[in-house]
């Protein structure tokens, strides 16, 4: 009974958190709105028993993502009035391609059948008396160690990917080169002239 | 009970949402962006769903990969942005296409 509770609480919570973050006239309350909506949808993975993924979006989504694009929406100077002008009129044209989607995905569901599962090819059986996060720890380091090292650099090819794009050599700054510094010599920046009267120093 | 089907309803909800949101916010990058993690958020519940469903772990596994690649495109997409306002003041996508690349 709890479960059930539980589970259409999370359920409706994350749709209309979802439909609040795309219909939302702030950016800022849309970011707020998608991290309810991680929330949620973290709520509903600890409901099916996979608490590593919950943890996972809770910490990566609104630890990391979430507070990404708040920085983001804040820090950009955006009109977004502006930014919303055709919201009205792109509207019905959405709402179609959205009802002709959903179609779809009941038309394939409602045709699919997959026929008898068996249960024996099962590539990964999770074990009764193994927790969570200890079997999707075995899993990961060992058969797809790789899989997981192929992820690592992922994340660095995006890490070094945002720093080379964002950053900038700003000219115009005047910056400290000891080395520079330190090599000079007297001899090469002063020289001594008898300078005649009257006449114009040649440099 | 709660079945396999409700949590693929949720999905499917939540995914059509994400296509409807990039439909409609067509001039705002960052909400276009917010309804990709939307679409990738429900293919989570959804490879979650059937993972524990079924008892066989590598939909979970699968689901931290796709994570991953979540949270790159959102760091490397805002870099962009960034990047883009810097240049021209605005966010508006209907001129990118003036973009040199």
């Amino acid at each position: 009974m709890i479960h059930v509770l539980a589970f259409y609480l999370f359920a409706i919570l994350v749709v209309s958190s979802g439909a609040l973050t795309i219909l939302s006239r702030n950016p800022v309350h849309s970011v707020l709105w998608l991290i309810l909506a991680f929330f949620n949808a973290a709520g509903l993975m600890v409901l099916l028993g996979a608490e590593f993924i919950a943890m996972l979006l809770v910490i990566v989504y609104v630890g990391a993502v979430a507070v990404l694009f708040l920085f983001v929406v804040m820090m950009l100077d955006i009109d977004f009035a502006e930014l919303r002008a055709g919201f009205v009129s792109y509207l019905p044209f959405g709402l179609l391609i959205a009802l002709v989607l959903l179609a779809e995905i009941v038309l394939g569901i409602g045709l699919w059948s997959a026929g008898p599962i068996e249960l024996a090819q099962r590539a990964a059986p999770t074990a009764p008396d193994v927790s969570n996060i200890k079997a999707i720890g075995t899993l990961l380091y060992t058969r797809y160690i790789f899989l997981f090292e192929a992820a690592g650099i992922v994340l660095l090819v995006a890490m070094i990917g945002a720093i080379v794009l964002t950053h900038r050599t700003r000219g115009g700054t005047k910056g400290q080169n000891i080395a520079k510094q330190n090599r000079r010599r007297p001899q090469d920046a002063v020289r001594n002239i008898n300078q005649p009267m009257g006449q114009g120093v040649e440099l | 009970m709660i079945g396999l089907q409700h949590y693929m309803v949720v999905s499917a909800i939540l995914f059509v949402m994400g296509v409807l949101g990039i439909f409609i916010n067509r001039k705002n990058v960052i909400i276009i962006l917010m309804a990709i993690e939307l679409i990738l958020l429900s293919v989570n519940i959804n490879l979650v769903a059937f993972s524990a469903f079924l008892g066989d772990l590598v939909g979970q596994v699968f689901s931290m990969f796709v994570l991953t690649v979540a949270a790159g495109e959102a760091a490397i997409g805002l870099a962009i942005l960034v990047i883009y306002f810097r240049g021209r003041g605005t966010i508006a996508v209907d001129d990118v296409n003036r973009m040199k690349g």
